[in-house]
């Protein structure tokens, strides 16, 4: 085995250019599991962690510029108004030291499908920067999944950054699993209101081979939320809507029965976290509604 | 290969390293510092926390090669660290350069002969310790707990010590000697 052990990040790409197999390794909380195991022996370690670019972030006009390395406990500390649903996905990610040493790049490297970071991503609407020595391209999000633990990189690419849409709305993350900690999803839930475009979009993890956004139950609320004027007169949402897009959700699932849960009970689990991530983010949202009314009254 | 690191304010080299060895095993097998534990090796039960440049992370975890250049500070190392730290914030400088320290006096290798750490008392005088295979890295992790939040809640407590598991104690006493260790350090101001 090599190391290789890059100062830069054109160095980065140099390396991965000349050795396609070389395995990025960030903060090893995936790499290292694998290679303590036995699991894995790469021919080439590439040591990402004194790219300082990587642990960086930009706030933009519209989105967020998260370097892949920016590890969770950070953005949980510094990101949680810009990308609220991200942060709660990020808390609920195994414990403090690991918080501490892994990040979304590592998370998108694995793609996992019961990997945190997706379902909040996918709510939020993001591309990931990809790079090679031949230039940089961003992949939407909904492309990247490829497969069971397959993503769109080409061998000869990095990811220099996640570019995330900022919050214009309230955002939930929601995650079953058997105690708060140290717990891979039994299945997970993302969802985000868009009141600037007036839209809801949603994200699920651990419930079929690849993380998915639930279109078919996006495309019903969606609906519904427009034809009764939903956003504008900020009503409760009828509960057989809920109901409805509750069912939807879950019927965009296709899960697998493992040691974790039966395919049945993620369904099942699928649909509660999407009707209560629905009645929050919503009910935040009148929240603010009313609040800006009050404001707006008062002056 | 070779890794060149500091561990305990000691520059240490460690040669022959293999490339997909953890940090972990070159304090435990090559520097002599068996205080870290190895209980997983995934990153599951926080017996082999120690810090890096500062931060609490499984040692397990971190590529040999990753730490090039880099502090760490182990179980050993623990009482210089907390007192260096305590000459700092009573000094009214930085924390950060809590962070910089040199060691001096104590042997850094057995963590012997020296003075315990507040952290380390408290866990003594509580009874939080049982059979002491997940002592050391709760230790490094509950002292970091207390440098950043003084006055923890039983939530913050649980929370930063969330990855760190006990096969014996059934956690109570290790609250309690956390409890007591913020207490002792809330008296001292
Ligand atoms: C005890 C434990 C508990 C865990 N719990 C959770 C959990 O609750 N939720 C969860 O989602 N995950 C969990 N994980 C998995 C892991 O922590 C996450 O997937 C994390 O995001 C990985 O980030 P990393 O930086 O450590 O990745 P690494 O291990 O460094 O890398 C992971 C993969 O991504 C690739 N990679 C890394 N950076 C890049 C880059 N810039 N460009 C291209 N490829 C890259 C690597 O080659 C590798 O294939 C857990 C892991 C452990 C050990
Ligand atoms: S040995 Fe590292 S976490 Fe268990
Ligand atoms: S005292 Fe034995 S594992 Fe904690």
């Amino acid at each position: 085995m090599d190391f290789l052990r890059p100062a830069s990040w054109e160095e980065a790409l140099a390396a991965k250019a000349e050795h396609p197999t070389a395995v990025p390794i960030a903060g090893g909380t995936d790499v290292m599991v694998e290679i303590n195991f036995d699991h894995r022996r790469p021919e080439y370690l590439l040591d990402l962690n004194r790219i300082g670019d990587l642990y960086e972030w930009e706030v933009g006009d519209d989105s967020v510029r998260l370097g892949a390395s920016v590890p969770y406990t950070k953005i949980m500390e510094h990101l949680r108004a810009e990308l609220p649903g991200l942060a709660l996905a990020s808390h609920t990610v195994a414990s403090p030291q690991i918080r501490n040493r892994g990040g979304v790049g590592g998370n998108l490297g694995t793609a996992s499908p019961a990997g945190d970071a997706h379902p909040a991503l996918l709510a939020a609407g993001a591309e990931v920067e990809a790079a090679s020595v031949r230039g940089t391209r961003l992949i939407p999000i909904d492309d990247f999944y490829t497969g069971v633990k397959r993503n769109a990189l080409a061998p000869d690419e990095l990811i220099r950054a996640i570019r995330i849409k900022k919050a214009d709305g309230p955002q939930q993350y929601s995650k079953v699993g058997t105690r708060n900690a140290m717990v891979i999803a039994v299945c997970a839930f993302g969802l985000a209101l868009h009141p600037g475009t007036r839209t809801v979009r949603t994200g699920i993890g651990s419930a079929a081979p690849t993380p998915v956004r639930a279109r078919t139950a996006e495309d019903f609320l969606n609906a519904a939320l427009d034809e009764g004027g939903f956003w504008d007169n900020g009503k409760i949402i009828t509960p057989s809507v809920a109901k409805q897009f509750a069912d939807l959700c879950a019927a965009a699932c296709n899960p697998i029965d493992d040691i974790r849960g039966t395919a049945n009970y993620r369904r099942h689990a699928v649909g509660v976290m999407a009707r209560r991530t629905l009645t929050w983010t919503w009910e935040s949202y009148r929240g603010t509604r009313r609040a800006a009314c009050q404001n707006g009254g008062a002056a | 290969m070779r890794v060149n690191f500091t561990v305990n304010g000691r520059p240490q080299e460690a040669d022959d390293v293999w490339e997909g060895e953890s940090l972990l095993y070159v304090l435990r097998e090559r520097l002599g510092l068996p205080g870290s534990k190895n209980a997983c090796e995934q990153g599951e039960c926080g017996s082999c926390t120690v810090r890096l440049d500062g931060v609490p992370v499984c040692s397990c975890l971190v590529a040999a090669g990753q730490v090039q250049d880099r502090d760490v500070v182990t179980v050993e190392g623990l009482a210089d660290y907390a007192k260096q730290r305590d000459r700092v914030t009573s000094g009214g400088t930085a924390l950060d350069e809590a962070r910089q320290w040199a060691a001096r006096g104590t042997d850094s290798q057995t963590g012997e002969g020296g003075e315990l750490s507040p952290i380390q008392r408290a866990f003594i005088d509580a009874g939080a310790v049982q059979c002491g295979f997940c002592t050391p890295g709760l230790l490094v992790a509950a002292d970091e707990m207390l440098e950043r939040n003084p006055d923890p809640s039983d939530a913050d407590i649980r929370e930063a010590l969330s990855g760190n598991l006990c096969r014996c104690t059934g956690y109570e006493k290790i609250m309690d000697a956390v409890r007591l260790a913020a207490a002792r350090q809330g008296e001292e101001v």
